[in-house]
């Protein structure tokens, strides 16, 4: 059963995971840091981890994925090995983001919210990112790449696929 | 202590960095020692300067040249030219982009010179990450003094009478709230800095984070003296790891200086400091969906009163303010609410931080004195608007506000003024737009934000906006009937009376605004189903121009709905039935004889 129950995640991590909900344990407001936490371990938040995180901390589980469902930045899919978010605030969007976004969608064949088949790459729409003055922006992981054009997309993806 | 005879600042802002400054800091240093000059040349990273087209960019100090789009291999040049021989690298000088003056200090650039720099004082000049380097710039002294020499009282006196209002967008008098904080009954009071920044092209308070992060430390600490609170939150967005990663930092060496803890200064006033990162969600900048999200639950706001003020975290009393607004405390309790008072207009006082960006030339950050008009931050600051185009619009106050145009440039800006104008000051975002740009197109683009962001708690705002953005979609894609603008005005103004918190309320501004301000835009596009910007896919044409099309047969060949037909060397044509807009043509046709019209 222990298989079945962790989708063969190693113990490992869960034994952080442990760490941090003991960590915040009894703190008044310490469940959405220990996701925060916990997505950085395991990459997304699957249900086992949400219902370990829902024991560990004594909150009902209803109220975890409650909070979970609330904040964007929390995913219960898994996501590739660089995630690409285009920004999509207003000074990026006037200055023809919805043009990079679909230049990354054919370049990578997926559409936004989806992972490449050899999991390698998610595409998001993120928020503003605070680059507004080069916009339009992406990042993969933490590399900000501003200035975009449609032209420029291969090339950038490209430095990523042979690493 | 090593006295170094030149300095050299790097700006380490978002934009700089995502231009390469890095490469170019590694550069330096390496170049410099190879000079020998590693003891009398100083490197030192900054936060954001403030001009981020220009990046990466540096200053060279005593003489504060300003250099631009410095790349590694200007390095070695402007070390042998600049640093030994003293002559200026003039290719890398700023110009003036019309007359193409070459300006080479940093002051004399009309970006720098027409600024008053009170809460970004310190952006752009030191080191975040060195505490020495704030406290040299007066950091900390305000604090020392607030203790030692003011009761709670004085201090509250003090930010009242210095006129200073809420930079987060409401404008509300930030000496009073301290007061009903402070008056509020209650043992356990909390102070709250609201560092969300959720406004989508903004991007003051993440620079003041990163840039100057011990000023933001240094202000709650004396609000928690005045309001008597022991215990601050920081609240961050999740999309600023930089700026979370700085106050850390900041927060750290604060407690090893005494500046933060128990026993600070050595006075019996304790207080200290911690970091919440939100989770992506627009709506927990409004102050009680924030509370919720620190208490750790879904940031659903609440009604108000009662305010954070009385009943805030954990139902405890709770001052929140803003980034820039805390950034302005340290420097009215040195200088005094009268020297503070001398900027701005009568009822704004002090200066505003802008975030400007889209169609302007210099984009980035500018701090002007409330009651500097829109022109001389567009024309003046910005440089205007890039490839000769028209400005056409610029918006202010994100999704909660509307566009200015032509006929409001010359008007003052401060709270008020802007709201007469049918915007609102806002954060400080400044969108600036041109003639391409499609006033419908950006309603739609705004309440699609808010729809995506509304947290579905009240029905006004979670259906409402909804249909208000399905009439939005309709009328770009050229579905749209002339009863439609009534309807939006209706839905609007319905909204505006009876969503629950200031999201909800807001969300109708900018497609009232764009409605009031362009309304000829909307009526070409519901009359003659034409989008005057070239915006509006729905709206286009693709066309082939026979005069250049060759009769290659390439353009057919990648239509995905074989709307392009014609026989080998004569022109095709385009099917418009057919046509799904896609313009895989436009993008294959290499005689660029397919037209979008
Ligand atoms: C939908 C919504 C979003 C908001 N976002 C922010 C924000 O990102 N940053 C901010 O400082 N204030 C934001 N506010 C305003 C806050 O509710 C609050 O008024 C402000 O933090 C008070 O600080 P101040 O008095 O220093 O401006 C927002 C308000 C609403 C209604
Ligand atoms: S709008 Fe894209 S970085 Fe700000």
């Amino acid at each position: 059963m222990a298989e079945a129950c962790c989708h063969g995640i190693s113990d490992e991590k869960y034994q952080k995971l442990d760490e941090i909900i003991n960590q915040y344990k009894g703190k008044p407001g310490g469940l959405i840091p220990v996701l925060h936490q916990a997505q950085l371990i395991f990459g997304y938040l699957p249900k086992e981890v949400q219902i370990r995180v829902a024991e560990g901390l004594d909150i009902p589980l209803s109220e975890v994925y409650g909070v979970i469902t609330f904040y964007s930045f929390f995913s219960q899919k898994p996501r590739g090995k660089y995630t690409i978010g285009v920004c999509l605030g207003t000074a990026c969007y006037v200055k023809g983001a919805a043009e990079i976004v679909e230049a990354l969608e054919e370049n990578l064949g997926i559409k936004v919210g989806d992972t490449t088949e050899n999991g390698e790459f998610s595409l998001m729409v993120t928020r503003c990112l605070g680059a507004c003055g080069l916009a339009p922006v992406l990042t993969i992981g933490e590399d900000v790449y501003g200035r975009l054009t449609p032209d420029k997309i291969p090339e950038i993806i490209k430095a990523y696929e042979n690493r | 202590m090593n006295l170094y005879r030149a300095h050299v600042l790097i700006c380490g802002g978002a934009g700089c960095l995502s231009s390469g400054c890095k490469a170019v800091q590694e550069k330096f240093i390496a170049e410099l020692k190879a000079h020998n000059l590693e003891n009398e040349v100083k490197m030192v990273e900054t936060g954001c300067i403030g001009t981020c087209d220009l990046g990466p960019v540096i200053v060279i100090y005593p003489e504060g040249v300003f250099y631009k789009k410095v790349a590694p291999e200007d390095v070695q040049e402007i070390i042998e030219e600049h640093l030994i021989k003293g002559r200026y690298v003039t290719r890398l000088l700023y110009e003036r982009p019309v007359s193409g003056e070459q300006i080479p200090f940093y002051n004399e650039i009309d970006f720098f010179r027409k600024q008053q720099r009170i809460a970004l004082r310190n952006v752009g000049i030191i080191n975040p990450e060195v505490i020495e380097e704030y406290i040299a710039r007066d950091g900390y002294l305000a604090l020392g003094k607030v203790l030692t020499q003011y009761t709670p009282e004085q201090v509250i006196q003090e930010i009242k009478d210095s006129g200073l209002r809420g930079r987060g967008g409401a404008g509300f008098p930030t000496g009073l709230k301290w007061e009903f904080t402070r008056k509020a009954p209650g043992d356990q009071k909390y102070v709250i800095c609201n560092a969300d920044e959720g406004d989508p092209g903004a991007f003051m308070d993440r620079s003041v984070l990163e840039g100057d992060p011990h000023s933001v430390i240094e202000a709650m600490t004396i609000a928690g003296y005045a309001v008597g609170a022991n215990q601050g939150y920081v609240y961050v967005r999740a999309e600023y790891p930089l700026a979370v990663q700085r106050l850390e930092d900041a927060i750290k060496k604060a407690r090893e200086f005494g500046m933060l803890g128990e026993n600070i200064l050595g006075t019996s006033f304790s207080f200290d400091l911690e970091i919440r990162v939100g989770a992506g969600a627009f709506v927990c900048g409004e102050e009680t969906a924030l509370l919720a999200s620190i208490e750790g639950k879904r940031g659903e706001p609440r009604p108000k009163p009662p305010f954070p003020a009385s009943h805030g975290l954990w139902g405890k009393p709770t001052l929140i303010n803003n980034v820039e607004t805390y950034a302005n405390i340290p420097v009215i309790i040195n200088r005094g609410a009268d020297w503070f008072k001398q900027f701005g207009t009568e009822k704004s006082k002090g200066t505003k931080v802008f975030a400007l960006a889209g169609k302007v030339n210099n984009t980035g950050l500018v701090e002007v004195p409330m009651g500097t008009t829109l022109r001389e931050v567009i024309f003046e600051l910005g440089g205007g608007i890039p490839n000769h185009k028209r400005f056409k619009a610029a918006q202010t106050g994100g999704p909660s506000g509307g566009c200015l145009t032509e006929k409001d440039l010359d008007r003052p800006m401060d709270y008020e003024s802007l709201v007469a104008a049918g915007s609102m000051m806002g954060s400080g975002g400044l969108i600036v737009m041109d003639e391409d740009n499609c006033m419908v197109d950006v309603a739609r683009f705004f309440l699609e934000f808010t729809q995506d962001e509304s947290c579905g708690k009240c029905t006004p705002c979670r259906i409402g906006t909804k249909r208000m953005l399905e009439i939005l979609i309709k009328i770009t894609q050229g579905k749209g009937e002339e009863r439609d603008l009534e309807i939006l005005e209706e839905l609007a103004t319905t909204i505006k009376a009876t969503a629950l918190c200031g999201l909800g309320q807001s969300a109708p501004n900018p497609v009232l605004s764009t409605i009031r301000n362009f309304r000829d835009e909307y009526l070409a596009h519901i009359r003659e189903k034409r989008c005057p910007a070239k915006v509006c896919r729905a709206l286009l044409q693709y066309t082939i121009i026979s005069e250049l099309c060759k009769g290659c047969g390439l353009c057919a060949r990648n239509c995905p709905e074989k709307a392009i037909s014609g026989e080998p060397k004569k022109p095709y044509t385009i099917d418009q039935e057919k046509c799904i807009k896609c313009g895989n043509c436009l993008d294959k046709c290499p005689f660029n004889a397919i037209e979008l019209k």
